[in-house]
């Protein structure tokens, strides 16, 4: 993208930039060259690099020291460096050369900018402030330009401009037109630096871009005035002038949102080619641009509303290596743009042929601007403090209308005019670029120690938390409500009007079904969360090994019985016979048993490189890095911490002793809280019931509907498997045999792998025995909105209902000698399409093939309804077991 | 202004409820035209189906909420009074000297008066305290409901130390 549009750019530059080189001898030599030099068919993009490259060093070297920065804006530093430059290319090539040429800034600089502004724009806080900012952008930039041009025009007529500037009363207010539009790349680049607070950076930010149509409009309608000479404009034009106004900006917003549909719904089926997700968002903003400049609409607009309007949708469709992507290039492109129209704009002003000089006009000029944008300011923010709950205060004020910095859109439309229908263009055009520079340069390097001296609110660099957006949304809410009760149809009730529409339709529409479930940014903080949990786990892994090693073997007999549930005992009692012989004949050292639970812990707890059988370098395919293996890894690890806890607590199996936990209580109240949704069906009452687990699966967005063989290969390669018993289950198996000594009764516990196998996997030739709980964790898998509550209370259900559905399924598989591949063993669950119990068939075979785990199986089924009964009295069996939606998938990607 | 509206509403009435509430005349009638279209039982006061009956109201997620705000205590009836009462807590902050007296009620629409209105809001049972469940179930009703609800019963279950 960058290299298309560099070159793309190189084109115009290249015809301003045709630089006198040594000539390429006219006839070529008639032998084989063994070397030739062939600049001229380099040229232009070889500039257009140079420069951007001069540019990017010039910003490292600025930022070198951070005093300077802090001090003086980058725009400013790039100003004075293109004035530099320009001064040495005017020495050596005795003529001005590379200046900015307002056909590429409006159609290749500009572009970057404004997208990157309206994608990145805060949506909301816009469409808080959107009154004020339309207030300000139309009637603020209406107010400016005629009184300025007036103003102009009364200096000229007291005789105070030259007699030299031939202009008349059109005339100025054509240049009040252009020079009064707030330019939007100079906002960005001073009041990025700047940091004041969100609401006066929204509305100064967003006057400046949705001036643009008003600008446009105005330039456009006073230059045919000018060409058509003041005394062939009828009442009509005048009429056409403000239509336009409206067909401008409305058709530019609306070409924009046609864009921004379009984009949102190619997003929506680029599943499968994610590495063009980037391009796509590039090239349909652009697309827009270009479509609004070519029906001659306000494009700023277009581009500007397509970013708004596709950011939603496009965010929650891409894969989150596009989103990183999507958002770095359009950062860089737009920083190399505005680098490069600074340093134009400084390039520019050297070139003394195009202006002249007029200190009346531009003295004049520069009061003007300065006076009557401030008045425009106090005036509108009087009349909407009328009506805003928080208002606008003095020092908000003084930093709008000092905020009001003019740029290269103004300079390039001054160039744009027409010498022989404007004679006083040169005078504009000096008076532009003094005007430029000086709120760029001065007020640039002012306004920072202003707003420190006036102690203006800085922004607080931070994101929302969680608890405040829930809260905002809460209120968001409960005033829609206080509305709709008072029957008054203000901001909140078209507000929350829209997000039902948008909910209902558009997203249902634009967004993938897998998307828009969790397209929430809570979702990251939970993997956050969980991520810091693991890392934590893993932190003091150690210690729990050491704690849990120590204590086994010690662990009396007695207090595990005691702690044995009601699950337990119906094992124990309602078994049939044990067809492990093993179990009752081996008689394990202690060493033995430590070594075991070493082993199991190891097994469970350490990261677990695995080879990849998958070529490194692909175009369509992006592989991630070690250290984001490691971290699903550990996230892995720490999702069966979960799912062992959870079954533990279920089970009431002895672990409190050996797995202190200092959130336990924590985990309690939450466990309780699902149970009771999961009882009540209902997301209306809460109660605490006792125990039980909180399982969140997740259905990843890749796996979601298919599972066809190069999806299965390509998730193969996350070497991800499903869900077995977790370590600490089979710790307590090494407990249960420990015991036997004591109580010989034949005991039969539902994993089949035999005791023997369990605790020295390696002497049976299995020791990659490890568990491993399937892919990331667990996300939450509702079919669709209406039914989405439904389905959560359902997938909650899982936590109230017994593991006996998974135990079966876990345990029944058989130890497995594991070739390259990892078998792939999802978990359907019954209420999914899919057969319930998809094991692959060698999986199957080699199950069958083992007699103990042929026998364990209908045993573990038969007791399920038994346990899911005793434990949860309130859930029926039948209930529990239909509700599953959880779903061990291994897919990986979040 | 009011035509109807201001016949059916006493004077004095009106007098008290802009000394309690701080909403201007105008504003009284128009809210009691509104409260007298929502009374479809026309016996001056509303019941909880007088707003269950608002479309918009029924599909918002905390719509049941803001209609127990509008009840006292025990109560399935409310008066314009009560209903003017409520509402004035969303009036805002007057900085204005001149309306505090000293010696008078903090008004509805003060800061603190808000911010009970809203904890009210939160407090189901009324103990004076927002449990987790209560916090959850508020919370239920903003965007992403499912992950939201999930993903918070981790988040909430942890002290909210993270938040």
């Amino acid at each position: 993208m960058l290299r298309a549009a560099l070159s793309l750019l190189a084109l115009p530059l290249a015809g301003a930039a045709e630089e006198p080189t040594k000539e390429s001898p006219g006839e070529p030599p008639p032998g084989l060259e063994l070397f030739r030099w062939q600049w001229h068919e380099v040229e232009a993009p070889y500039l257009v690099a140079l420069w951007i490259l001069v540019a990017s060093l010039a910003k490292i070297v600025f930022h070198l020291s951070r005093k300077v920065t802090s001090l003086v804006p980058e725009s400013c530093l790039l100003i004075l460096l293109g004035l530099v430059l320009g001064g040495i290319v005017l020495a050596v090539a005795k003529k001005a050369e590379y200046q900015l040429e307002p056909g590429t800034f409006f159609l290749f600089l500009l572009p970057p900018i404004v997208l990157d502004s309206g994608y990145f724009m805060p949506s909301r806080l816009f469409f808080d402030n959107l009154g004020a900012i339309l207030t300000y952008a139309v009637v603020g930039t209406l107010w400016n330009a005629f009184t300025t041009g007036a103003a102009l025009w009364g200096l000229q007529q007291a005789g105070l401009v030259a007699p030299r500037v031939q202009a008349g009363l059109l005339d100025f207010l054509l240049f009040g037109s252009l020079i009064s539009a707030v330019d939007p790349v100079a906002v960005l680049a001073v009041f990025e630096e700047v940091h004041v607070n969100e609401t006066l950076f929204i509305i100064v930010f967003g006057e400046s871009l949705l001036n643009d149509a008003v600008t446009v409009v105005l330039y456009k309608v006073c230059n045919s005035f000018v060409e058509m000479g003041s005394a062939n404009v009828q009442a009509t034009d005048y009429l056409k002038g403000v239509a336009s106004l409206f067909v401008v900006s409305l058709g530019g917003a609306a070409v924009g949102l046609v864009f921004a549909f379009l984009l949102a719904l190619t997003t929506r089926f680029t599943k499968r080619v994610r590495i063009i997700e980037p391009l796509l968002v590039f090239l349909l903003a652009y697309a827009a641009y270009l479509t609004a400049e070519m029906a001659s609409l306000s494009a700023i607009l277009a581009v500007t509303m397509c970013g708004l309007g596709c950011k939603k949708y496009v965010e929650a469709n891409i894969s989150h290596k596009s989103r990183t992507t999507v958002k770095y290039t359009m950062k860089t492109l737009a920083s190399c743009a505005e680098t490069v129209i600074f340093m134009l704009l400084g390039i520019s002003a050297v070139d003394s042929s195009k202006w002249a000089w007029d200190s009346g006009l531009v003295l004049g000029t520069l009061i003007f601007i300065l006076f009557f944008r401030a008045l425009g300011v106090v005036l509108q923010t009087w009349v909407l403090n009328q009506f805003r709950l928080v208002p606008l205060d003095k020092i908000d004020q003084v930093v709008m209308s000092y905020g009001g910095l003019r740029g290269a859109v103004a300079f390039a439309l001054v160039i744009l005019l027409d010498r022989t229908k404007v004679p006083a263009k040169d005078y504009f055009v000096a008076t532009t670029i003094v005007v430029v520079f000086f709120t760029v340069i001065v007020q640039g390097l002012t306004i920072k120690p202003l707003v420190k001296w006036l102690k203006v609110k800085r922004s607080e660099h931070h994101k929302p938390t969680l608890n405040q957006e829930l809260h905002e949304h809460t209120f968001d809410h409960i005033l829609a409500a206080v509305e709709d009760v008072v029957g008054h149809h203000g901001y909140h009730y078209w507000r929350d009007r829209w997000e039902q529409f948008d909910k209902k339709y558009l997203s249902q529409l634009l967004m993938r079904r897998s998307a828009y479930r969790i397209r929430d940014q809570i979702w990251d903080v939970y993997y956050r969360l969980n991520i810091r949990d693991a890392i934590s786990f893993v932190d003091q892994g150690g210690h729990v090994l050491s704690s849990t090693g120590l204590t086994l073997p010690s662990m009396p007999s007695r207090n595990s019985v005691a702690e044995t549930s009601v699950t337990n005992l119906l094992r124990e009692s309602g078994s049939g016979a044990c067809l492990d012989l093993q179990v009752i004949d081996t008689v394990r050292s202690g060493r033995d048993r430590e070594d075991a639970v070493m082993h199991h812990l190891l097994c469970g707890g350490l990261y677990k490189p695995r080879r990849r059988y998958k070529a490194s370098c692909s175009r369509h395919f992006i592989s991630e890095d070690a250290q984001e293996r490691q971290d699903k890894e550990v996230f892995q690890q720490n999702m069966k911490r979960r799912l062992e806890s959870f079954k533990s607590t279920k089970h009431n199996i002895c672990f409190t002793k050996s797995k202190p936990r200092p959130r336990k209580t924590g985990r309690r109240k939450k466990d309780g809280v699902a149970n009771a949704e999961a009882t009540n069906g209902k997301p209306g009452d809460l109660g605490f019931q006792d125990t039980a687990a909180v399982i969140l699966t997740v259905e990843s967005e890749e796996e979601e509907e298919e599972s066809d063989s190069s999806e299965t290969e390509k998730e193969d390669d996350e070497g991800i498997i499903f869900v077995a018993r977790a370590t600490s289950e089979v710790l307590q198996e090494g407990k249960v045999s420990g015991n036997l000594e004591v109580c010989p009764s034949p005991r039969i516990i539902p994993p089949s792998p035999t005791c023997a196998e369990k605790e020295l996997p390696w002497k049976s030739g299995q020791g990659d025995l490890a568990v491993y709980v399937s892919s990331e964790t667990t996300k939450i898998v509702p079919v669709d909105m209406q039914t989405g509550w439904n389905q959560s209370i359902s997938s909650l259900e899982s936590l109230a209902s017994p593991p006996c559905n998974q135990a079966p399924i876990l345990t029944c598989l058989p130890p497995h000698p594991r070739g390259a591949e990892e078998p792939q063993a999802p978990l359907h669950l019954p209420s999914d399409p899919r057969p319930s119990f998809a094991f692959p068939p060698s999986l199957a075979k080699a199950g069958r093939s083992r007699s103990e785990s042929s026998a364990d199986l209908p045993q573990q089924q038969e007791l399920q309804p038994l346990m899911g009964h005793k434990d949860h009295i309130h859930l029926s069996p039948g209930t529990a077991t239909s509700h599953w939606c959880i779903q061990f998938n291994r897919g990986s990607r979040l | 202004m009011g035509s109807r509206a201001s016949t059916l509403l006493r004077d004095e009435e009106l007098e008290e409820i802009k000394k309690e509430t701080g909403f201007s005349h105008s504003q009284i009638t128009r809210l009691y035209s509104r409260f007298t279209s929502l009374d479809k039982g026309e016996n001056g006061t509303l019941s909880r189906e007088d707003f269950q009956r608002i479309p918009e109201l029924a599909i918002n997620p905390l719509g049941d909420r803001i209609i127990n705000a509008f009840f006292p205590e025990g109560e399935d009836q409310v008066n314009f009074r009560g209903f003017m009462r409520t509402l004035a807590h969303f009036r805002p902050i007057e900085d204005n000297e001149k309306s505090k007296d000293v010696n008078g009620p903090e008004p509805l629409n003060s800061r603190s008066n808000k911010l009970h209105f809203a904890f009210r809001l939160y407090d189901l049972d009324k103990d004076e305290k927002i449990s987790r469940d209560e916090l959850l179930q508020v919370c239920r009703g903003a965007p992403g409901e499912l992950v939201l609800g999930l993903c918070l019963l981790i988040i909430v279950g942890r002290n909210c130390s993270f938040l």
